[in-house]
């Protein structure tokens, strides 16, 4: 009775924190400015299933693509076995499902295990790389301090999980045959893995050592989802949740349509209505507007979605033509501090009330102007993030903001403004010769 | 355009030629390329002329929105006032904005891009391609980044470029996978950020990995950016820069 309330008491505690945490980022998100991403369901599903649900763009590199489905695909298994331990520690029961399920239930965990050790071969994979192997995009210097760390605790609570889970089953598996199992009956679980495994490493552990064995298992598996679920809104691994609604919510548009800023259309027509009047007042309710983004309250939520979702694995970075030639850009580095400011804004808020200002912003004291300004807007970035993450509709609304707010870019490109205004091109040409080449040899 | 108007005729389509086709020595060429092509085919088609102006594109990918959206408008004026429907033309840039961006201000035509207006022709039998100058000879494509990744483009261009009986020779990084020349986002007007390398190097060093005799582009930009990555390396006696658009009209003889 006494497990049963902690084990509740637990529960409500690791689902309840988890919760809060989940309205903060949620909060956060809704800082960035309205857009529509609710047009064409039937296509938005369908991405989100290909996507997400069936990591199409992760196969572009099919090694990582390999562990990654791995660990995607025991993890969303898991969750039945996960299930079951939940059911279990609310009813003090053992293995609620083994009578109920029967024979399926013993080729569901049976799957769950060879899934386990797939995804355990993986995650040491992974460490390896990031480790041992030193991939480069895994290790470039936006990844140093808490990224790295980050990354790394996470491979290692996974392993961890893993072994719970073979301490829980082995040590039944051993106790079973030994008729001493709190299941009825005598001889073999018929787990694929752990009715090997378990005589292997638990078979000379006494009665009470595999009870305690099976104990620590199953608590130290349960304890380590509540603590891995509270984990994830701190983490870039927040992924595993977010990327199903940020592909749900993605650009449907094609790569290369930029938006079209409406604050702007108005004044050009304003600008090109002879009728106008130049000295009309804007209605008194009417919020200034800022052109471009300065900070993260100026973009959107879904580009704030964006920024949460990522989880560092820099498929952007190494495809980004301007990182390749050691220019500062990185677009992973864009969405890495679009989240820190994000983060750090929405706490100022919380405390200081909606007029919050630290006088820091996005631009300048995160992403330098020399950054954006290197980008080619190739849409390469775009194209590799696997979970339709857009850096470049951030970096080109801080272009806005610093071209149309403050003035400020590099001088070539005033001169090409001032040619396009001038003489309807970007170079220094008289539109009068604009069709010399057809009486040119 | 104004002329065939006076003459109370309507074009088909209009030849949208753009900055770089109107006034760059090189692109010139790629501009007569597409005509030749277009008055071979007996395609009726008007260009604007001096009526023309710069789409806005490199303003917008600056960051200068009030510039873009003053050229769009002022464009869109034009390009309804002769009440146009189709709109091809020989640039990704003004391809991808005349067909993705103007419509949210009002102008609304079917824009194509040439290597889609040449494939078409080809296969309704108005234009007859054999090999020719380039029967046997490897050619590489760049894709353009606002034609491919940023348009889904990726087919048109290889399709004429197989029908020249050449061999098509993908660089390591192609269609999705595409690397930039370097010159989008209106980086073609501006000295590129410190780094330790040029964009257009890397992207020839692929072309030159391919051991190609041509490097096809289908983008008056990247043509630069090629041609110049071309020269880095003092291989322009080895391959060839050249568009889609003139491989055929040289293939075809015109």
């Amino acid at each position: 009775m006494v497990t049963i309330l902690i084990f509740a008491v637990l529960s409500l505690v690791g689902f309840g924190f988890f919760a809060w945490n989940i309205s903060k980022v949620r909060s956060n998100i809704l800082l960035g400015k309205e857009i529509d991403r609710t047009d064409n369901r039937s296509d938005r599903w369908k991405t989100m299933l290909l996507v997400a649900f069936g990591q199409k763009k992760m196969f572009t590199r099919p090694i990582p693509a390999l562990l990654h489905l791995c660990l995607y695909v025991a993890f969303v298994i898991t969750q039945i076995e996960l299930i079951e331990i939940i059911a279990d520690g609310l009813t003090g029961n053992h293995r609620m499902f083994h009578d109920a399920l029967g024979g399926f239930y013993t080729f569901m965990i049976s799957f769950i295990e060879i899934l386990s050790v797939l995804a355990f071969i993986a995650t040491v994979a992974f460490l390896a790389r990031r480790n041992l192997l030193k991939l480069p995009r895994l290790n470039m210097k936006e990844l140093a301090g808490w990224p790295a760390k980050d990354a790394n605790l996470i491979l290692i609570a996974e392993i961890t999980l893993i072994c719970f889970i073979f301490m829980m089953n082995g040590a039944d598996e051993v106790l079973y045959s030994q008729g001493k199992s709190h299941l009825e009956g005598q001889g073999s679980l018929g787990f694929s893995i752990s009715s090997f495994v378990g005589p292997m490493l638990f078979g000379s552990v006494s009665e009470s050592g595999l009870h305690l064995i099976e104990r620590i298992g199953w608590w130290g598996h349960i304890l380590m989802v509540f603590g891995f679920l509270n984990y994830l809104p701190y983490s870039k691994h927040f992924h595993i949740v977010l990327a199903f609604p940020n592909t749900w919510y993605s650009n449907l548009e094609k790569k290369g349509k930029f938006t079209n800023m409406a604050s702007v259309t108005a004044e050009v027509k304003l600008m090109m209505d002879p009728t106008a009047d130049p000295y009309a007042a804007a209605p008194a309710d009417a919020e200034p507007q800022r052109f471009g983004a300065k900070d993260v309250t100026d973009l959107t939520w879904k580009n704030l979605l964006d920024a949460y979702t990522c989880t560092e694995c820099g498929r952007c970075t190494s495809s980004c033509p301007a990182n390749q030639t050691g220019k500062l850009l990185s677009p992973r580095k864009i969405m890495m501090d679009t989240r820190d400011r994000l983060v750090e804004v929405g706490e100022g808020i919380r405390k200081n009330g909606k007029d919050f200002n630290d006088g820091k912003s996005l631009i300048g004291d995160y992403i330098t102007a020399e950054e954006i300004w290197a980008c080619t807007s190739c849409n390469a970035c775009v194209q590799e993030c696997p979970v339709n993450i857009d850096p470049l509709s951030i970096i080109v609304d801080l272009r806005r903001y610093l071209v149309m707010e403050e003035s400020k870019m590099p001088s070539e490109l005033a001169g090409m403004v001032t040619n396009i205004e001038n003489n309807g091109a970007p170079w220094q040409f008289s539109p009068a010769d604009r069709l010399n080449w057809r009486d040119e040899n | 355009m104004a002329e065939m108007m006076a003459q109370g005729e309507t074009p088909d389509i209009l030849f949208w030629v753009g900055c770089s086709g109107s006034f760059d020595d090189r692109a010139k060429k790629i501009t007569k390329a597409v005509v030749k092509i277009l008055n071979k085919c007996d395609v009726k088609f008007a260009v604007l002329g001096t009526e023309e102006s710069c789409t806005g594109d490199p303003a917008k990918r600056a960051g200068n929105e009030f510039t873009f959206q003053m050229q769009a408008m002022m464009n869109i004026q034009v390009l309804d006032g002769y009440e146009v429907k189709k709109i091809v033309t020989a640039c990704p840039h003004c391809f991808n904005t005349l067909k993705n961006e103007y419509p949210e201000l009002g102008g609304n035509y079917e824009v194509i891009h040439h290597t889609q207006l040449i494939q078409g022709l080809i296969n309704d039998g108005k234009l007859g391609v054999e090999g020719g100058v380039y029967k046997g000879k490897k050619i590489t494509f760049h894709d353009p980044c606002y034609l491919g990744r940023a348009n889904d483009v990726y087919e048109a261009p290889r399709e004429l470029i197989e029908k020249l009986d050449a061999e098509l020779i993908e660089m390591k990084r192609c269609k999705t996978n595409g690397l930039c020349c370097g010159a989008g986002g209106a980086q073609m007007f501006k000295e590129a950020e410190k780094g330790n390398k040029e964009i257009n190097v890397e992207r020839t060093e692929d072309a030159l990995e391919t051991n190609a005799n041509i490097i096809a582009t289908g983008c008056p930009f990247c043509n630069t950016m090629m041609t110049d990555g071309v020269k880095n390396f003092n291989k322009e006696g080895e391959i060839q820069v050249l568009d889609v658009a003139e491989l055929i009209a040289n293939a075809a003889d015109l």
